[in-house]
């Protein structure tokens, strides 16, 4: 494949002030929320943060260590089946199946990720889409049944707010998955501003010069690979807690690819711009059906030309373009 | 024994598919140095075209021919007007805008002509080829119409100009501009010779498989696993692949149990994955040697 | 010598944002040898690379009276600057015949065409030899005359050429000087050299210019540039 070009990955150590000082803005608006808004708001903007960490699981692999993946919504389903499975057949507390179901992606993540290492580029594409395009006929096919429930999938209940509190089984869930993507995020953020962050970095933009620099790079990919699975698992897990329900044509190639959508919208290499790219999933395509019922196809790829014309690099990318130039501005002024 | 041979024919038949898929999916790497994940669908949109001036009353061979024109100008147009501003865009833009083209057509195909499926003629008839049970005549024309394309595709590129060009475009793009080779244009060539392919494709299987907007979702990752398993790098590879494709999807289908319709994709993926692990440049691609 | 062939005019070239060249003025005269020098770094193929059009530049380009700076690689190539990167930039898959060929793309005539290539192999005989060969597995100084043999095809106006001698060894190096030489005084093709290589480059050009860290410091006939202290303090720093 031809030069990849990233935009650049803001790898500061710590948030300037003014960054600080959104982020907290930011989160204090989300924390109110849930009292500001309708139910039904509520549950698309839970959907659209457990898309963001999904995102965010692929900007690992294929954002900061180059690895291209279309097919994480396998990672998904894994997560979500998981969760489904542990709920519907053992009964067990839907916060336990959020772990479970990222280590069983972390575990099948790293076993997909070995034999991937002596793919590159375009290969690497075609094998793990081909990856996405399997799992729903994995799902329905007949040795699995028992467990998945074939084409009927599984149902699961809508958990209450614990302890009592007088919070709507939607207004908790919208917590508990902002208090995930809060954890998962700065975890992500720590991790690539640590040494093994560096390193994974360093793969994507040189493999050979980081070969060189006794980076063992087999280990790393793979890892990667791992870590970015159980990010997407974790989000599937929580995804199927949301909806309450599991199927397998959930989980097609499409999903896989609105992924991928959201990743280079939101911005490759942007950890915060994941959040944005899940917004533009859940709610670009919704938009295209109301402009046209019979072209909504026809209208969503062509917003998405229009803003990868206008942002090249994502959300993310436009961000940093705009803070640049007012930074610039007002330098000039003092 | 019987039903071995009748498998392979069957595998022959549908490669022959995966094989004209393959060969226009290889033709546009070659120009571009990406997969174009909307191939398939630029080529059920020509086919549809192609549908529309038969019903306007056009005879098959001339509404052949010109709906491989439109589908060619349709290809550079694409590549001069929707890739321009992506000249300095990172690959991943690229892929988005192809997801995005994949989106317009289907869309656009099923908003125009509606879903219900319809059938489209064969120039080569239905009845089984010479009477025997193997190969239907309309298979054995797909195979022909293969092999010549394959053919045609040689003599261009070996011995044309303007292949020659092409050629250098794709192995060394700034050596070519060096020669003053009109690199913009060559690339929007071959965008236009693989929508031309893919049409010739759209309208060979669409006998088969019948028309509609989806017909051709299976089909491109079928295409995709035969380039990829032949090598991308190669134009006949491609074709094998699609054959080879065609052929162990089939075998795997009829012999192997559990392997029902729903895995037959998930069979030809695997062997996809299988190959690229062991020879990742695919059975005949070209080893690319990266010097430090 | 005779008229300017291409000058230049507070050109200055930039990699993206950085800036590399800083305000050059120079004239090529035709029918002439000039040496580009410099230590590594300094700026000598980023100034091919301006003339070529691969980067981006603001200033004046002059060429064969009109103006060039800005234009597309390709379209300076059809008005025959022929350039001949560092890397050799040949088709490595492709035959040394079919590389060749490419060199004459933009022209139409075929049997001028194949009598320059009997010319070209006529200067470099080890290449009819290996004609039907993939020009990949030539030889670095084979590769080099192929090189020099497709830019020639080109019929070239001025012909640019980064570091003939990288790479090469000493007795490859006057083979390949040698035949430039000729290639200037027989054939009247004008040449701009840049090299590391002082000693080589001098032997065969007419005028010089040192440049250093994307400045011209220096500019004059070859022989006197020779002989100068400053040509021996920016290479080898006393």
């Amino acid at each position: 494949m031809a030069e990849h070009r990233f935009i650049p990955s803001g790898l500061r150590a710590r948030l300037t002030q003014p960054q600080m000082l959104l982020t907290i803005g930011a989160l204090v608006i989300a924390a109110a929320l849930p009292f500001a808004v309708k139910n039904f708001v509520l549950f698309q903007l839970t959907l659209a943060m457990v898309y963001g960490i999904a995102i965010l699981g692929l900007n690992l692999l294929t954002g900061f260590n180059g690895q291209f993946s279309l097919g994480h919504s396998a990672f998904f389903a894994l997560g979500a089946y998981t969760a489904a499975i542990m709920m519907d057949r053992f009964g067990i507390a839907y916060y336990w199946t959020l772990p479970a179901a990222g280590v069983a992606c972390l575990v099948f993540g790293f076993l997909f990720g070995l034999p991937a290492l002596r793919l590159q580029g375009i290969y690497l594409a075609l094998a793990t889409f081909s990856l996405g395009v399997a799992t729903p006929q994995i799902l329905k096919s007949g040795p699995l049944e028992a467990w998945t429930g074939g084409v009927q999938g599984i149902v699961i209940l809508k958990p209450d707010a614990p302890f009592g509190l007088p919070l709507s089984s939607d207004q908790w869930l919208y917590y508990l998955t902002l208090a995930v993507v809060v954890l998962m995020f700065c975890c992500a953020a720590n991790l690539i501003n640590s040494r093994t962050g560096r390193a994974i970095v360093a793969i994507r933009d040189n493999p050979i010069a980081a070969r060189a620099m006794g980076i063992d790079i087999s280990r790393y990919k793979s890892l990667t690979f791992g870590v970015s699975a159980f990010y997407t698992g974790v989000a599937g897990a929580l995804g199927a807690i949301v909806i309450q329900f599991v199927a397998p044509d959930s989980f097609t190639f499409a999903f896989a690819i609105a992924l991928f959508v959201g990743l280079v919208v939101g911005g490759v290499g942007s950890i915060p711009g994941a959040l944005f790219g899940g917004l533009f999933v859940l709610f670009v395509p919704n938009i295209a059906e109301h402009v046209s019922k019979g072209l909504a196809g026809a209208v969503y790829g062509v917003i998405l030309i229009l803003v990868i014309y206008l942002m090249p690099s994502g959300a993310a990318g436009l961000v940093e373009l705009i803070v640049g130039k007012l930074v610039r501005k007002t330098a000039r002024q003092n | 024994m019987e039903l071995l041979l009748h498998q392979i024919f069957a595998g022959l038949s549908t490669g022959g598919i995966y094989a004209l898929m393959a060969l226009a999916i290889v033709m546009i790497y070659q120009a571009i140095d990406q997969l174009n994940f909307a191939q398939g669908e630029m080529a059920m949109f020509s086919t549809f075209i192609s549908w529309q001036i038969l019903q306007w009353g056009l005879p098959y061979w001339p509404t052949f021919f010109l709906t491989v024109a439109i589908s060619f100008a349709g290809g550079v147009a694409i590549e001069r007007i929707v890739f321009k501003p992506l000249k300095r865009a990172p690959v991943l833009s690229h892929l988005i805008v192809f997801i995005a083209l994949f989106a317009i057509f289907n869309s656009g195909a099923g908003f125009i002509w509606d879903y219900t499926i319809k059938s489209f003629p064969t120039p080569f008839g239905t009845k089984p080829l010479f009477g025997n049970s193997l190969i239907s005549s309309h298979d054995a024309g797909m195979i022909a119409v293969t092999l010549l394309l394959l053919v045609l595709l040689f003599l261009f590129f070996r011995h044309t100009r303007v292949g020659l060009a092409m050629r250098a475009t794709a192995a060394n793009p700034e050596s070519a501009r060096l020669v003053g080779i009109r690199v913009d244009w060559m690339v929007a060539l071959g965008w236009g010779m693989a929508a031309a392919i893919g049409a010739v494709a759209g309208m060979m299987i669409a006998p088969v498989v019948f028309l509609e907007p989806n017909m051709m979702l299976s089909i491109l990752l079928y295409g995709f696993a035969g380039a990829v398993v032949g090598g991308l790098t190669s134009p006949i590879g491609a074709v094998i692949g699609g054959f080879l494709v065609g052929v162990i999807e089939n075998l795997a289908g009829t012999f192997i149990p559990y392997v029902g319709r729903e895995l037959k994709l998930t069979i030809a993926l695997a062997l996809i994955v299988a190959v690229l692990t062991v020879r990742p440049s695919g059975l005949f691609g070209n080893v690319v040697v990266t010097r430090v | 010598m005779n008229k300017v062939l291409l000058c230049a005019r507070k050109l200055c070239a930039f990699y993206g944002q950085t800036r590399v060249l800083h305000g050059l003025d120079f004239d090529i005269a035709e029918g002439g040898i000039t040496a580009f020098l410099g230590a590594n770094g300094a700026g000598k193929t980023s100034t091919l690379r301006a003339l070529s059009g691969m980067i981006d530049v603001t200033g004046e380009i002059v060429f064969d009276g009109r103006p060039v700076a800005g234009h597309a690689t390709e379209k300076l190539a059809r008005l025959r600057i022929a350039h001949v990167p560092e890397s050799r930039g040949t088709f490595s898959r492709m035959t040394v015949e079919e590389n060749l060929q490419l060199g004459a793309m933009s022209r139409n005539d075929r049997a001028g065409i194949a009598g320059d290539i009997e010319r070209i192999y006529g200067y470099f005989p080890k290449l009819r030899e290996r004609a039907r060969q993939q020009a990949g597995t030539l030889s670095g100084g084979e590769q080099q005359m192929l090189a020099i043999g497709r830019a020639l095809m080109m019929r070239p106006r001025l012909m640019l050429l980064d570091e003939p001698s990288f790479g090469l060894a000493p007795l490859i190096v006057e083979e390949v000087y040698g035949i430039l030489h000729r290639l200037n005084r027989d054939e009247g093709v004008s040449m701009l050299l840049v090299e590391q290589n002082a000693t080589a480059a001098l032997a065969i050009a007419d005028q010089a210019f040192l440049i250093e860290t994307g400045e011209i410091v220096m500019s004059g006939p070859a022989r006197d540039i020779g002989r100068d202290d400053k040509l021996r303090r920016a290479y080898l720093g006393y």
